[in-house]
């Protein structure tokens, strides 16, 4: 046969580039198929529970706290907490999505390997999962903005731009989320996920009290956080102000979504590999 | 693919005219009377057939081990068009490691997968580099299904076509058509969890054909299903055949086989131990007559005289198997044991497939 041999690929690196084709969009289109059967459920337990928690928090702790000095001026504390709350629900949404659902489709349904039955390569998978779960999460901020926006909590112009970074939020989350995606044997080691990194996440990063209060170490670590950026960056344009550090913040968020997605992908290609 | 275009269609409505019963199937001879593609396939020993001679797809030198565990070992098959190529080995034997390594799920340690989509004298295409194009082309239905629980059957076909990048109107063409293949018509709108195993099967299967795919690769397609279901499956892929459909199938069946497969390849340890028509298989491997011997007393028979009457005695459990070339002497002289009960039977795949892979129950089974 004319079969030319050819180098066995087995040392294939895991973490070279992401090969992206354009068959993550019918990957897409099936997740959001299912997710129009379901969407009605799924709303309300996406958009209840971070409301409940702005409205028990906001108005109930609000009434004691007053007002919160952030940067000098005193805000209302609602307006506070509303701001760093829909980026924590940017990150509970995508996590839970990436982590959950993804390894329902990829390991208890086996839909990924139906999926590669057909010419659509693993990283189309895993990159059309990521952008599903930052979609699932912008969907749930963007009802949560209306929300607040019909609250009155704040009528700043520049909410047009929080809606775009609570996308790239979205992104960033379900990129870190889907490393522990591909290492999960089941679904009990999304708790430790949960419990030990997005639990103190939402505490050190600024969205109930202002990281000021932090002690020190703990500061430190908190400008490291992706939720700290996150808040940094959406919480002034509530006020109706700049960022400061912006770019800072922006590369930050970025950097955890690249460098999260490329780790996520050499594992889940490592857990595939055989 | 016969079976989605047009000009397939009128065939498929004339043979849907003279489809048997659910149950009532006729027995058939096996497939492997004179197929198509055997013509162009002079010599029937096919390892002295160079490879190139007609083959779809062709695998080379396939190697692969897991740690110090050997599961594939320099496997070489290939696949005529129009043929339907049987794998069968005990579990644990390799097969399934080697349909992924043909698919390009698992990456060999060595050897070479090639596929030729025009003809063994056209283009080739291999593995992995060219994996995506060579999955464009394939059908493939894997041990355990994957479809997706949360749509109808017509749903699943839409979304799984469009990950070839098929236009939702092309697709929405060949449904019908796939459903009634599927004999799913009825079960069109229905939830996944309506469906029978056999008809999930048949799904998949459905759903492997969406693209128009010249090979099928199956793995156990018909596993866990009831008898009907079974005949089903069977009736549906001879006709993918008849449609001159190349398939791939491995199973546990030895009369699923013997009744689909033009050519066999036992498969044991990740090593071929044989290929061939299952007749050919039969006749070189073993005497034309056996006669199963049981109850009070019939053990006893594998040591005595009368075992010169056989070529060939085994014993499993209660049973003595005599394997002759006649059988009327051992007959005749088994009536002096009238307590003792006997099958006389021709001598057929089973016989063969556990004289070559030994009756002992694998640790792994």
């Amino acid at each position: 046969m004319s079969a030319v041999p050819h180098t066995p690929t087995t040392g294939q690196a895991l973490f070279r580039p992401p090969q992206i084709g354009l068959r993550w969009l019918p990957v897409f289109r099936r997740n959001l198929l299912v997710w129009r059967k379901l969407a009605i459920p799924s709303l309300v337990g996406n958009i209840a529970e971070p409301l409940i928690t702005l409205v028990a928090f906001g108005y109930g702790l609000g009434a004691l706290v007053g007002q919160v000095q952030l940067n000098g001026t005193a805000i209302p504390y609602i307006l506070f907490l509303a701001s760093g709350s829909v980026c924590m629900s940017a990150m509970n949404a995508a996590s839970f999505e990436a982590l959950y659902s993804a390894f329902s489709r990829m390991q208890v349904q086996r839909t990924w390997d139906g999926i590669m039955n057909a010419p659509v390569r693993l990283d189309d998978v895993v990159f059309a999962e990521m952008l599903w779960a930052a979609f699932k999460s912008l969907f749930t901020t963007t009802i949560i903005l209306v929300v607040m926006l019909a609250l009155g909590i704040s009528h700043s112009p520049l909410l047009l731009l929080a809606w775009p970074l609570l996308g790239l939020v979205g992104i960033t989350f379900s990129s870190i989320a889907l490393i522990f995606n591909a290492l999960a044997r089941s679904y009990d080691f999304f708790t430790y996920y949960f419990t030990l990194f997005l639990t103190p996440t939402m505490f050190l990063s600024g969205v109930f009290f202002p990281r000021d209060q932090l002690p020190g170490v703990m500061r430190v670590i908190s400008d490291w956080l992706p939720l700290t950026a996150a808040v940094e960056l959406v919480r002034p344009l509530f006020l109706g102000q700049w960022p400061a550090q912006g770019l800072r913040h922006l590369a930050l968020l970025v950097f955890y979504a690249v460098a999260g997605f490329w780790v996520a992908l050499a594992l889940t290609r490592k857990r595939f590999r055989n | 693919m016969g079976g989605v275009t047009k000009s397939g269609l009128e065939e498929r409505k004339a043979q849907l005219c003279n489809l048997p019963q659910l149950g009532a199937w006729p027995r058939q001879k096996p497939p492997t009377a004179d197929p198509p593609a055997k013509r162009h396939n002079a010599p029937m020993n096919p390892a002295a057939l160079p490879p190139t001679v007609l083959a779809i797809f062709s695998a080379q030198g396939l190697r692969k081990h897991y740690g110090a565990a050997t599961v594939v070992n320099d496997l070489s098959f290939h696949i005529a068009p129009g043929e339907c190529l049987g794998v069968i080995g005990p579990n644990g034997a390799g097969k399934t490691t080697t349909i992924r390594m043909c698919l390009g799920l698992t990456v060999p340690d060595a050897g070479s997968v090639s596929y030729y989509p025009s003809g063994p004298h056209g283009p080739l295409l291999q593995m992995p580099q060219d994996a995506l194009a060579i999955k464009a082309r394939l059908g493939i239905v894997s041990q355990f299904d994957s479809l997706d629980p949360d749509f109808s059957c017509a749903e699943n076909l839409l979304v799984f076509g469009r990950y070839f990048g098929l236009r939702d109107a092309v697709i929405r063409e060949r449904i019908p058509r796939l459903l009634e293949f599927a004999a799913l018509t009825h079960k069109a709108d229905a939830k996944l969890s309506e469906l029978s195993g056999g008809m999930k099967r048949r799904l998949s299967l459905a759903r492997a054909l969406v693209n128009d795919p010249q090979l099928l690769m199956l793995d156990e397609p018909t596993t866990g299903l009831d008898p009907q279901a079974r005949h089903l499956m069977w009736e549906r892929l001879q006709r993918l055949v008849q449609q001159g459909k190349s398939i791939l199938l491995t199973t546990h069946f030895m009369d699923e086989a013997e009744r689909l497969c033009n050519r066999l390849l036992v498969l044991d340890h990740g090593r071929k131990m044989t290929e061939g028509t299952p007749r050919e298989l039969i006749a070189q491997n073993l005497e034309p007559d056996v006669v199963e011997v049981y109850g009070n007393g019939a053990l006893a028979l594998a040591d005595s005289p009368l075992k010169a009457l056989a070529a060939r005695t085994e014993v499993s459990g209660e049973t003595v198997f005599f394997y002759t070339q006649d059988a009327k002497r051992l007959l005749a002289a088994l009536t002096d044991f009238p307590q003792l009960r006997t099958l006389h039977r021709p001598a057929n795949l089973e016989d063969l497939f556990l004289k070559l892979t030994g009756r002992q129950i694998r640790e792994d089974a």
